[in-house]
């Protein structure tokens, strides 16, 4: 009998939390489907134009490719870092790793500025490429994708590298040594013994900042311009500019069970659990 | 070591991506300073007149303050709620607490957007659109994620033996959570209640649907500057976040190397 009485007390801790995560949080989210299929009329009339409208497949499609091009953009350079500070031992890994964590401290919101303040017509890159006489009239690096693609590797880099790091720290050098003196070239142990190794580390990252990117909107809105219209703020121009609260959440629901089919499929290859839930 | 093209190649590598990273972070201190009444660098000579802006603005000093005060209600609620909820989850630890938890981070997974038009519509039912209330109920459930990771990653680190050793010498659940668990875990608390408050202090897209007039935070107030013009005070206030970031990373990376 005390048994059951401990586990009542231990709920007790657990409740109030999970009260209002679900009255506050859970119960609103879900109450967008209500509203897709029931503003202006009801039915599914919000998903029929959300079908047939071509804005909103140029924004999907624009949404998933900026979500991949930054995936791939933040892996390829978080490796490299997550390499570097995982295997040579140096007296600047700490520098390096507190770099690494630096971002994490600065808003979005200030990183973007800071890109609009180097992209911009008459940014400092134009600025100093004009002065130095390489460029005759300003690049246009903002208010476009490149300018939305760039920001966005930077903000998302460090959620690539902590998870690489994660997993290449469990790595033993043994096996990459063992290599080594069998006579396999330094980049020949790379490539077949130490990188298979590192995948599960790369796939966790590349979940996380996918789905990250796939729903982003401050950075895209900033850099962008309202050129780039990505998924997220196509939904508030609709919601803000036209009232449109019926397609708004059916976009919303749309975008909420693409988040959720990406993690159904990366279920397959990712630990969801010691991604996700045991993150440092 | 002897270098490799390898080694070479790796270790530029890394630091070129470092560069990467920080540089863009310091373009707005040279901005900040600029004697323009327009973002640019600095002309003829070094001026402070959009810091002597930012400290006379009535708006964004109350923007700051306003940032700074819900960032730490959010934080010690945050922190609360989320520490006993993963005491309560680490002591059950079946099924259904792991489903609990997952219900927890779902804030992490879902778009801004999204879930800032759930909040919207709710909280005009609430009648709490505009109010401080309504802001620290939103920030607090974003918050709540980040405290129960990190304050389950410290229970993680400790020895169950320990509290069943209480039990067993006749601690209440009450006792061993005041006095076994949580002086135990403070370090990962602490850790949560840092994340709480930058969750807090950084969130702009729940405060852009959640806010008319009445709130007006730090990031509300960048972001309509941005929009509007680009007038150098962000700058200014950018410098003093950036700065403040710098001095709270070399004092994370220096407490980690003496411990």
């Amino acid at each position: 009998m005390p048994r059951l009485n401990d586990q009542t007390r231990y709920w007790m801790l657990v409740l109030p939390a999970l009260a209002i995560m679900v009255i506050f949080y859970i119960l609103p989210v879900l109450g967008i489907w209500e509203i897709s299929f029931t503003e202006p009329a009801t039915g599914f009339g919000n998903y029929v134009k959300m079908t047939e409208s071509n804005a909103v497949k140029t924004s999907f499609i624009l949404t998933f490719r900026v979500a991949a091009i930054t995936t791939v953009g933040c892996l390829l350079l978080g490796y490299i870092v997550a390499y570097a500070i995982s295997n040579f031992v140096s007296r600047l890994t700490p520098l390096m790793m507190a770099l690494v964590l630096l971002p994490f401290w600065v808003s979005v919101l200030i990183r973007s500025f800071s890109w609009i303040i180097l992209l911009g017509r008459s940014g400092l890159v134009n600025d100093t490429l004009r002065d130095i006489g390489l460029i005759s009239s300003p690049l246009r690096l903002m208010h476009n994708e490149l300018g939305v693609l760039i920001a966005m590797i930077h903000v998302m880099l460090p959620f690539a590298v902590l998870p690489m790091l994660a997993n290449m720290r469990g790595i033993s050098r043994s096996y990459t040594d063992a290599a080594r003196g069998l006579g396999a070239s330094e980049w020949t142990a790379f490539r077949s013994v130490y990188f298979p190794q590192t995948l599960p580390g790369v796939f966790s990252g590349a979940l996380l900042v996918f789905v990250l990117s796939l729903g982003f909107f401050v950075t895209p809105a900033l850099l962008g311009g309202g050129r780039v219209l990505m998924i997220s703020e196509y939904i508030t121009y609709q919601i803000q500019e036209f009232l449109a609260w019926g397609l708004g959440s059916a976009l919303s629901v749309a975008l909420l069970v693409a988040t959720a089919l990406v993690l159904l499929i990366a279920a397959r290859f990712v630990n969801l659990k010691s991604a996700l839930l045991e993150r440092n | 070591m002897k270098t490799s093209p390898f080694r070479i190649f790796f270790n530029t590598g890394a630091w070129a991506v470092l560069a990467f990273l920080l540089l863009p972070l310091l373009v707005v201190i040279p901005i900040s300073l600029t004697d323009t009444s327009y973002i640019g660098l600095p002309k003829q000579h070094l001026s402070l007149q959009h810091y002597e802006n930012y400290f006379s603005s009535a708006e964004w000093l109350g923007a700051t303050w306003t940032s700074i005060w819900i960032g730490v209600a959010v934080a010690i609620a945050a922190t609360v709620l989320g520490t006993a909820f993963s005491i309560g989850c680490w002591l059950i630890s079946n099924r259904a607490s792991t489903i609990a938890r997952w219900v927890l981070i779902v804030p992490i997974l879902v778009p801004p957007v999204v879930q800032s038009l759930g909040f919207y519509r709710f909280w005009v039912k609430l009648d709490l659109i505009d109010t401080y209330f309504g802001v620290i109920l939103a920030h607090t459930l974003l918050a709540l994620p980040y405290v129960s990771i990190s304050v389950f990653t410290a229970l993680a680190n400790l020895d169950r033996r320990i509290t069943q050793a209480a039990r067993s010498l006749g601690a209440s659940v009450w006792q061993t959570v005041i006095s076994v668990i949580i002086p135990a875990i403070r370090p990962g608390m602490l850790t949560g209640g840092i994340f709480a408050f930058i969750v807090s202090f950084d969130e702009i897209v729940g405060v852009l649907f959640l806010t008319v007039r009445t709130v007006n935070t730090l990031p509300k107030q960048i972001w309509e500057g941005i929009q509007e013009s680009i007038d150098p005070t962000i700058a200014a206030v950018a410098t003093f976040l950036v700065v403040l970031s710098l001095i709270a990373t070399a004092a994370v990376s220096l407490r980690k190397k003496t411990a």
